[in-house]
């Protein structure tokens, strides 16, 4: 597929890395040759220097036989320009970054009346991801899917848990739960386990349940998974607002630290439930004054990946119980990982999920689209969501009989929404969506699972 | 350094060789040689080889611009010593150096020859000669990134250290996209050419090493007179797709993807193709009085022009003979060269064309000092990277070409063959002026000087950059 990026900062860059090695053909547009330069020496792209919504340096691209048009620079009403005159000119898919919260309320209009095929906003992206994990403190990670029915999370085996020393297959007798386990992560390796599998304490595992069970497993399995009642945020930017907005709807304590006056007068107008403490957040004094040995919750989203770093890692030595950590630009993720953080939140991976889903989508039109994808465990696999249609060949036939590949796992079958957790006797009937884990990636039909 | 990767690509190198013998092979075959035999053994020993190599992938595959260059330059004199092994083997080249030389000169589509009596060549061994200028034309290294899947955008660098000219643009995002286009053009021209030359009633065989002389802009010839035994028509046609096989690639797919509005923007080709009316009307007027009809002096004049400036070296005339003004004018050509992003050498149009711009704007700069102006090159404004680079470009050529220079006049010759000689094989022509013209050959220098210049031919196909980092300590050093 022809894909045009305009824009090649944070977003653009991991887009055009992801999609040009999923096979498309990858043609960046921005001003800044450098930029441009940089980005054509690491890819196999093309690149532009220009304004991206310049009808001649669109056509210079190609505009004409491209399939989609992504804007993702700096500015919303430039990408939504480029947006406007590629879908004139190319007539092509167009997905546009709109992330100023003054059009936050705007956005399905918007979309709607230019005709997007796709708004992003990644500020709000991460905040109900960030606000997801806080709700569930003991989870790194958390993914949706079936409209909310089914999550997958993803949590670290306590010490002295009675999950430690467990076979796969004993799980649910012993239990009584429903839960499968997707992934496991051992010593930095990930695999996708068997029924003979035996968990240990210490490791990092994936599990999918219905949304309304996960509760009493984590009770039987002894990690508290009541919500925090309190959360201090360092840094006032777009995320914060966003992510303050959700925690207040629940009925969560805010706190948010902030450096400029302006917007600590800005915040506070908008978020008059959240306390706003101007000063700067890496004072430590700062920290103590407003309770960081108290709150439940820590969030550190200054606009500094270090600075977020070093004082997500102070929290934690304070003993806050949840602490998020925002890390936008840092491409050291063994080093990271290797820290004694709870979670880590990038933003543009965020991003890059929603719009790699609908690159897939698009690029199979005709078979089961992917309704949702999401990439796991630090990108070495795939959680897909599929609808099922008339078209896929193993649909009404029982698991244990199909041949599906090594490597992939069918977790969940959500029929008529209801949420299944298959056995071998269960089968996929039409209409149903079914979550795939697999360690391939790039699937883009509910066939590829099949051998 | 790579280097597992590099032994890697290298072996890959060696098998597409092997592979590109066996149509040699086949002539010998057909002919019933012996000579195809040591064309077969060759292929033999190159697929042995390079299997061996490539047996297990590398684990760490990343490489990077130094990679690039280094894998580059190696390939071409790897290429250039396996391809000579036949010549040795079967007798007809017996000095090793003689035969390197003349396959790294095929390989690079320059054309200049040792072989004093090409005629007594078995037709194989010209085959397989003239091949390699179809194959070093538009590069192997371009030909191994269009068949091989080669992971990642670190391709590029291979691309760019291979392909001709001051910045390379790809055509399509995908290298390997980009690579496969120019090589579907390549076949397609070279096609037409061979279907042009048949229907003149040219023999198969002769059609076939004309054309890949021809679009290759290599030169190689398989008559002592090159192509001056041939008819008129022939001699047209040739003249025709030399000047067609100069032209910037990216024209045809331009033309080819119908964007025909964007031609206009191609000033180099414009400014190629006004370089060569210019220089054949001047010719035609000073050789005027050497010929009868004003038509034969027209072609002549017409097919040297095209023949030096596209850089084949073909020849229809012996040049060595005429007026002062016109030889200079062919020396001028030398330096000028083909396009960039054609199949030709020299320091190419573009780079000229940058050249004269930036004097001009120096020349401004003294008349207004407070002149603020932007260079402007095929529509577009001019990158300082680009402007560096060319400047450097021009440095390190006078550099090479003043050393190689001062190298070969060991041997005594007069200045004009030895400075021919150099412009001859540093821009990847062939024949020179006086004891390299068109009718002499290269066979009089001594081993070290024909080292030198099967040196400069490699470095001159290749734009010197990848050959100068693989020779400087600086690369190696950990």
């Amino acid at each position: 597929m022809k894909i045009i990026i305009v824009g090649c900062g944070k977003v653009g860059e991991t887009l055009a890395a992801v999609l040009s090695q999923e096979g498309n053909d990858i043609t960046i547009i921005d001003k800044r040759e450098t930029a441009v330069d940089n980005l054509c020496n690491q890819y196999d792209i093309m690149g532009y220097v220009g304004n991206g919504a310049s009808y001649s340096v669109q056509l210079e691209a190609d505009i004409k036989h491209t399939d989609l048009m992504i804007a993702v620079t700096g500015s919303d009403e430039l990408n939504l320009l480029c947006c406007l005159i590629s879908k004139m000119a190319g007539n092509c898919h167009t997905i546009a970054r709109v992330r100023n919260p003054e059009y936050g309320n705007e956005m399905s209009y918007i979309k709607e009346e230019l005709g997007l095929a796709m708004v992003i906003n990644q500020e709000l992206t991460a905040a109900s991801e960030i606000s997801r994990v806080l709700k569930f403190p003991s989870a790194i990670e958390i993914d949706t899917f079936a409209k909310g029915r089914a999550e997958l999370l993803r949590f670290r085996i306590p010490d002295n848990s009675i999950l430690h020393d467990m076979t796969l297959s004993d799980l649910h007798s012993k239990l009584k739960c429903n839960v499968l386990v997707c992934t496991v992560e051992r010593q930095g390796q990930a695999i996708i386990p068997k029924g003979d599998y035996t968990l240990m304490a210490g490791d990092v595992i994936s599990v999918v349940a219905a949304a309304r069970d996960e509760i009493a497993f984590f009770r039987k399995i002894g990690i508290p998974a009541n919500q925090v009642k309190s959360v201090m945020i360092v840094g006032g930017g777009d995320i914060a607002f966003y992510l303050a907005k959700i925690l207040l709807s629940v009925g969560i304590q805010v706190k948010i630290v902030e450096r400029r006056l302006e917007r600590c007068e800005e915040l506070s107008e908008l978020l008059s439930k959240a306390t706003i403490i101007r000063g700067d957040g890496s004072s430590r004094q700062l920290l103590e004054e407003e309770g960081i040995g108290q709150t439940e919750g820590f969030v550190a989203l200054t606009d500094f990946d270090e600075e977020n770093v070093f004082l997500s890692l102070y929290a934690k030595k304070r003993g806050v119980r949840k602490v998020v950590t925002k890390v936008n630009r840092l491409v050291f993720d063994e080093v990271i990982e290797n820290l004694d953080l709870d979670t880590v939140i990038y933003p543009r991976d965020l991003t890059a999920e929603y719009i790699l889903q609908y690159v897939r989508a698009m690029k199979n039109s005709i078979g089961s689209n992917v309704e949702t994808l999401h990439r796991i465990i630090d990108n070495k696999a795939e959680a897909l969501e599929f609808l099922i249609r008339d078209n896929f060949r193993g649909r009404d036939i029982p698991l244990q009989e199909l041949p599906i590949k090594p490597d992939v796992l069918v977790a969940c079958i959500n029929h008529k929404g209801q949420i299944i957790l298959p056995r071998g006797r269960d089968v996929m009937r039409q209409g149903d969506t079914v979550i795939i884990i697999t360690a391939k990636k790039g699937l883009n039909d509910i066939n590829d699972i099949l051998l | 350094m790579n280097y597992r990767m590099i032994l890697y690509i290298l072996g890959w190198i060696l098998n597409f060789e092997g592979v590109f013998l066996l149509p040699s092979c086949a002539v010998g075959l057909i002919y019933q040689e012996k000579a195809g035999f040591s064309l077969l053994a060759v292929a033999a020993l190159c697929l042995v080889l390079g299997l061996v190599s490539v047996y297990k992938k590398p684990d760490r595959t990343q490489i990077y611009a130094r990679e690039g260059f280094v894998i580059v330059a190696l390939s071409w004199f790897v290429l250039s010593i396996f391809g000579a092994l036949p010549f040795r083997i079967s007798g007809y080249i017996p000095s090793m150096v003689d035969a390197v030389f003349e396959t790294a000169s095929g390989f690079t589509t320059t054309g200049a020859s040792i072989l004093p009596n090409v005629e007594a060549l078995p037709n194989c061994l010209l085959f397989w000669r003239s091949f390699t200028h179809w194959i070093g034309g538009m590069g192997v290294l371009v030909f191994v990134i269009a068949v091989l899947p080669l992971a990642g955008g670190s391709n590029i660098y291979l691309m760019r250290a291979e392909s001709p000219g001051p910045s390379v643009k790809k055509l399509v995002p995908k290298v390997k996209k980009t690579a496969f286009t120019l090589y579907m053009l390549y076949v397609i021209i070279t096609v037409i050419e061979t279907v042009f030359l048949l229907a003149g009633g040219m023999p198969l065989f002769d059609a076939l090493t004309t054309t890949f002389g021809t679009a290759g802009t290599g030169g190689f010839g398989i008559k002592n007179d090159s192509i001056a035994g041939y008819s008129t028509y022939i001699q047209v046609v040739v003249t025709v797709f030399m000047i067609l096989f100069g032209v910037n690639f990216n024209l045809y797919y331009l033309i080819y993807k119908k964007k025909l509005k964007e031609i206009r923007y191609c000033t180099e080709v414009f400014a190629y193709l006004g370089i060569i009316a210019v220089s054949i009307l001047l010719v035609t007027l000073n050789i005027r009085g050497m010929y009868v009809h004003a038509g034969t002096a027209l072609k002549d004049a017409a097919f040297q022009v095209g023949s030096i400036i596209t850089t084949t070296g073909f020849a229809t005339t012996d040049f060595n003979l005429w007026p002062t003004f016109s030889k200079t004018i062919l020396v001028v050509l030398m330096f000028v060269g083909a396009c960039a992003g054609s199949t030709g050498g020299g320091v190419k149009v573009s780079r000229v064309l940058i050249l004269m711009k930036t004097v001009t704007k120096e020349l401004d700069n003294i008349i207004h000092p407070n002149n603020v102006k932007k260079i402007k090159v095929e529509g577009k404004q001019l990158e300082h990277a680009v402007l560096r680079s060319t400047n450097v470009f021009i440095m390190a050529y006078l550099f090479v070409f003043v050393s190689s220079l001062l190298l070969i006049s060991l041997d005594n010759f007069d200045f004009t063959t030895n400075f021919t000689a150099v412009a001859a094989t540093l821009n990847n022509i062939g024949p020179g002026l006086a004891g390299v013209g068109p009718t002499s050959n290269f066979s009089g220098f001594s081993n070290f000087s024909k080292m030198i210049l099967t040196f400069d031919m490699i470095a001159g196909r290749l734009e010197l950059f990848p050959v100068l980092i693989l020779f400087s300590w600086r690369t190696w050093r950990k």
